[in-house]
């Protein structure tokens, strides 16, 4: 394929397919690590404030990269041809388009993808043509000698392909920074990604045509096929790896350790397979990302999730700064053949058709949008059509013997990626101010709206059937049935392929939140976020004065004393559970069966219902939010009074998780872990105070089951109270949601 | 026979500038009533409850009832009606409209406001005026209704959290013996600002903007 395999071998003495001499491996070792060691100082330019916020990073990253070939030419070495488009193809694009496709925002850009396909197809379509066509036109027209004469109408065409294409890397540097809004963000960036079937046909048809010279309708028309067939074929073979990725993290409960290596290791393979056989990688990629998400993060564990996450930004961050400096070592080092005439004519081109595509094709589009694309926004999407080191690699990779205009080409290309990533990148972020544009929401999810999306979800469902019409919401809930009762159960481990989406998400906010309140150290300190005294008290419906208070009245003093002392025991005790005892390693609670564990809770707390005869300690003076919250995400029932059936008052200290028989049966790692993050998640009232443990009266109709329980309960909990919470070993520098 | 069409066209034209739809929206979704209420003038709850379609649908109870709710009628009154005729359907399915290309900014609040007051009502049961604790309860078991017994454990738990997390944005500093009453609608604007809804509760045929209305029929 055009990328990997390319065709026809070039014969000049600069072709990286030569064999290199060692000097000249040498030379390129050096240089990739001198710019590894460039992009790991580069951070640096954050530190000079003023500049970032003027200049985006990639700019900068250009002209370091104008420096360091500047400095090597200098120095009188041959500047090795580091922006080798094996090497871009193979090693540099792969990470960042899977950062992209992994961390896509399905929904809004499903919710988009007509709109982004219209852009991404047709858009490019027009461009490469516009842009091709009359650059031939004005070939045509230039009396003077030059060899523009001799420019036919197919190198043209070519040439307009690849200028034409909008770049993913160039729009995620730059767009990254202006923080618009999701709907423009969506739109420029799936366009940018999704266009790369439509550069991948144009360049091979226009190549292939070139050659032969003439072109026919049947041509034509298998070049319309041949799209359908690398756009599709690579959705379909990213998807396929996808699953297989998501069927085989359903059976690394036992292996944690490598599950980060499968997701990498099968998009990648997903990546090379596509351009195997010549279909459209970048798809692939993106697909196989987007696929395997969901299932995947069902199944794997907290801690590699976060490893996933944390190596791809990583991978992805260097990745585009190595292209970015890259390019501009090529730009220094490259043989430029300048043509004023072709070279500005390229570029007001490439701006008019631009223009022209998005305002044409936004009109046809509103047509058929709910939301409209407003002019801002119009203006935007035209602005921030961005080229890239990818238009880049593509002219690299032109014959230049049948090509001879090449050099011409490549400087054409470079201008028009400068001119875009320099001017336009850096003018973008002050005209969105001045536009007004809507930015961003910062406001990170809440219950509220999770909870009125999915009903909205049901209630345009409902209301599409009821007006009888199959209508988009019906055919997604359709999907989604689908999904939810043959796919996942196939694709998750566990009961976590039952849990509805509502549940998974309050869990990952309730996990949040713990890990919030252990880490600002047990609610010594008040988090940044909503400070409020709400506590559940506030919310609970009121009750009838509480006639069955099974705790006879006991004077206020005496209650604000127990109080007193509840709240410092589990002060006392949290510190105790912050020291560290390196020679006590305890399970990671946040690790395996997290899931399993929170049901087991739930059954645990139904098991807990039948128990009787239990009240409340009245609920603490309200504590800093973390521990209401905290509080909050067990189970509150905890904190209403039952009704007594017998006067006679007895006291229970509620220790949530061991009483069921299932824990008692089950004395591994992994309950002890259970106990304790229990412990954790309740405070005052209940059993963390080693000192406190108040025993029931047995409560008649007992437990009798569970009396064997206490004793070795009690046990457990006094060894779990001296082993070090996973803050001691928690080295996350933010919870895993962020 | 022709006088009564003339009089239906009217009927229709009348409607069509009341709600804003278009003829061609109005006659499609008369042609629905008469399926749906089988060639009645008005349609009961049995006759929505017998569309099958529905019957997957978790909050299915709270939709029929939607119809039915006389406040969605913007008249004033309160409480359930047995029936509903056309005009009523219409006026139900007038909140779901997108906006426009042409409204402003405060029409397109205005519009906003309509739709969660739409969904205000459903939640709001009893027509207190506020969403109190055991309705928000009431709303997210429906919701998680078809997850069986998981569902119905997490519901209170994620439907305090949900209240607590109302209270704290909206008034955020309660002394521990005050009582939140429940969710007025000041605060559930407040809490759903961020999904604008004008963007979102919408039903793509009843885009008043559009002439293409042939996508699938059911039934």
């Amino acid at each position: 394929y055009i990328r990997l395999y390319p065709k026809r071998q070039r014969s000049e003495a600069e072709n990286k397919d030569v064999p290199l001499s060692l000097s000249e491996e040498l030379q390129k070792q050096v240089l990739h690590n001198e710019s590894s060691v460039l992009s790991s100082v580069f951070p640096g330019f954050h530190l000079i404030p003023r500049l970032s916020s003027i200049v985006p990073e990639s700019c900068l990253l250009i002209t370091v990269g104008l420096l360091v070939g500047g400095l090597i030419k200098l120095a009188g070495e041959k500047v090795p041809p580091v922006l080798d488009s094996k090497l871009f193809f193979l090693c540099l694009l792969p990470p960042i388009i899977l950062d992209a496709g992994y961390f896509l925002p399905i929904r809004p850009f499903m919710e988009n993808l007509g709109t982004i396909l219209m852009f991404a197809v047709v858009g490019t379509l027009w461009n490469a043509f516009f842009v091709g066509g009359l650059l031939y036109a004005v070939c045509q027209m230039q009396s003077a000698p030059s060899d523009l004469l001799n420019l036919e109408l197919l190198p043209c065409l070519l040439f307009g392909s690849v200028v034409s294409a909008v770049d993913p890397v160039a729009v995620l540097a730059v767009f990254e920074e202006i923080h618009i809004n999701e709907l423009l963000h969506i739109l420029v960036f799936g366009e940018s990604l999704l266009n790369d079937a439509v550069t991948v046909v144009l360049y091979h048809l226009f190549d292939e045509y070139s050659s032969v010279g003439t072109v026919t309708v049947v041509d034509a028309v298998l070049g319309v096929l041949c799209f359908l067939v690398v756009a599709v074929g690579g959705v379909l073979v990213g998807a396929i790896y996808g699953i297989l990725a998501a069927f085989t993290s359903r059976f690394t409960s036992h292996t944690r350790v490598i599950e980060p290596l499968f997701v990498f290791v099968y998009s990648y393979m997903a990546y090379l397979s596509a351009e195997m056989f010549h279909l459209s990688g970048i798809m692939a990629l993106i697909a196989c990302g987007a696929v395997m998400r969901p299932y995947v993060e069902a199944n794997i564990s907290h801690k590699s999730h976060t490893t996933i996450k944390y190596f791809l930004k990583m991978w992805s961050s260097v990745s585009e700064t190595l292209i970015f400096i890259f390019l501009g070592v090529a730009t220094v080092d490259g043989d430029h053949s300048w043509n004023w005439t072709f070279v500005t004519v390229t570029v007001i081109l490439c701006l008019v058709a631009r223009i022209i595509g998005v305002v044409g094709l936004t009109f046809i589009i509103n047509k058929f949008r709910i939301v409209k694309l407003t002019t801002k926004d119009q203006f935007i999407i035209a602005y921030g059509g961005l080229r890239g080191a990818i238009a880049f690699s593509l002219g690299y990779l032109l014959d230049n013997d049948r090509y001879p205009m090449r050099r011409m080409f490549l400087t054409a290309i470079i201008t028009v990626v400068f001119f875009t990533v320099f001017v336009q990148g850096m003018t973008i972020k002050p005209l969105v101010e001045l536009l007004a544009v809507k930015k961003k929401q910062e406001a990170k999810r809440s219950i509220n709206e999770e909870i009125h999306t999915q009903f909205l979800d049901h209630l345009l469902t409902g209301i599409e059937d009821i007006c009888g019409h199959y209508g988009h919401h019906h055919w997604k809930d359709k999907l989604n049935r689908f999904n939810k009762k043959y796919i996942k159960k196939c694709l998750i481990a566990g009961e976590r392929s039952r849990e509805p989406q509502l549940i998974a998400f309050y869990h990952k906010m309730e996990m949040k939140q713990a890990i919030e309140l252990v880490e600002s150290g047990g609610g010594v300190k008040l988090p940044p976020s909503v400070p409020s005294t709400v506590s559940m008290q506030n919310i609970q419906p009121k009750k009838p004065p509480p006639v069955e208070r099974a705790l006879p009245q006991i004077p206020k003093g005496r209650e604000d004393e127990i109080r007193k002392i509840l709240r410092g025991n589990l002060q006392k005790t949290r510190q105790r559970l912050r020291s560290y005892n390196r020679h006590t390693l305890v399970a990671d609670p946040f690790e395996d069966g997290w899931s399993d564990l929170l049901l087991k809770k739930s059954k645990m707390i139904e098991l807990e219902k039948k128990m009787n005869n239990y009240l409340t300690v009245p609920a603490a003076p309200p504590d800093s939010p973390t521990i209401t919250r905290a509080r909050l995400s067990s189970d509150p029932q905890t904190y209403q009074m039952k009704q007594m059936s017998d006067s006679v008052p007895t006291i229970q200290v509620d220790l949530a998780s061991p009483q069921s028989p299932d824990s008692l049966s089950l004395l591994d790692e992994l309950q002890r872990a259970d106990q304790r993050r229990e412990l954790r998640r309740r405070p005052p009232p209940d059993e963390e105070e080693g000192g406190l443990m108040m025993r029931p009266p047995q409560a008649r109709g007992g437990d009798q089951g569970e009396e064997g329980g206490p004793s070795a309960k009690e046990q457990r909990l006094q060894r779990c109270l001296s082993d070090p919470g996973p803050s001691a070993e928690d080295d996350e520098d933010e919870p895993f949601l962020s | 026979m022709g006088a009564s069409q003339t009089r239906t066209e009217d009927v229709f034209q009348e409607l069509s500038d009341k709600t804003g739809f278009s003829l061609e929206q109005i006659r499609i979704l008369h042609k629905r009533f008469r399926q749906l209420s089988g060639e009645e003038d008005t349609i009961s709850k049995e006759n929505l409850e017998k569309i099958q379609a529905l019957d997957k649908n978790p909050i299915r109870n709270q939709i029929i009832e939607a119809f039915f709710d006389k406040r969605n009628q913007n008249d004033g009154e309160v409480g359930s009606s047995r029936e509903i005729g056309f005009q009523q359907f219409v006026k139900v399915m007038c909140h779901f409209k997108p906006p426009t290309l042409k409204m402003t900014t405060e029409d397109k609040e205005a519009m906003r406001r309509e739709k969660l007051r739409f969904l205000f009502n459903m939640h709001d049961t009893d027509n207190d005026g506020t969403i109190t604790l055991d309705e928000y309860r009431k709303v997210v078991e429906e919701l998680l209704s078809k997850s069986g017994a998981i569902g119905l454990e997490a519901a209170k738990a994620i439907a305090d959290a949900a209240m607590l997390e109302v209270a704290s944005i909206n008034v955020p500093h309660m002394e521990p013996h005050e009582f939140y009453e429940g969710i007025t609608f000041e605060h559930f604007e407040q809490i759903l600002k961020g999904l604008e809804m004008e963007s979102r509760m919408n039903i793509r045929f009843l885009d008043v903007d559009t002439s293409t209305m042939h996508c699938g029929k059911s039934q």
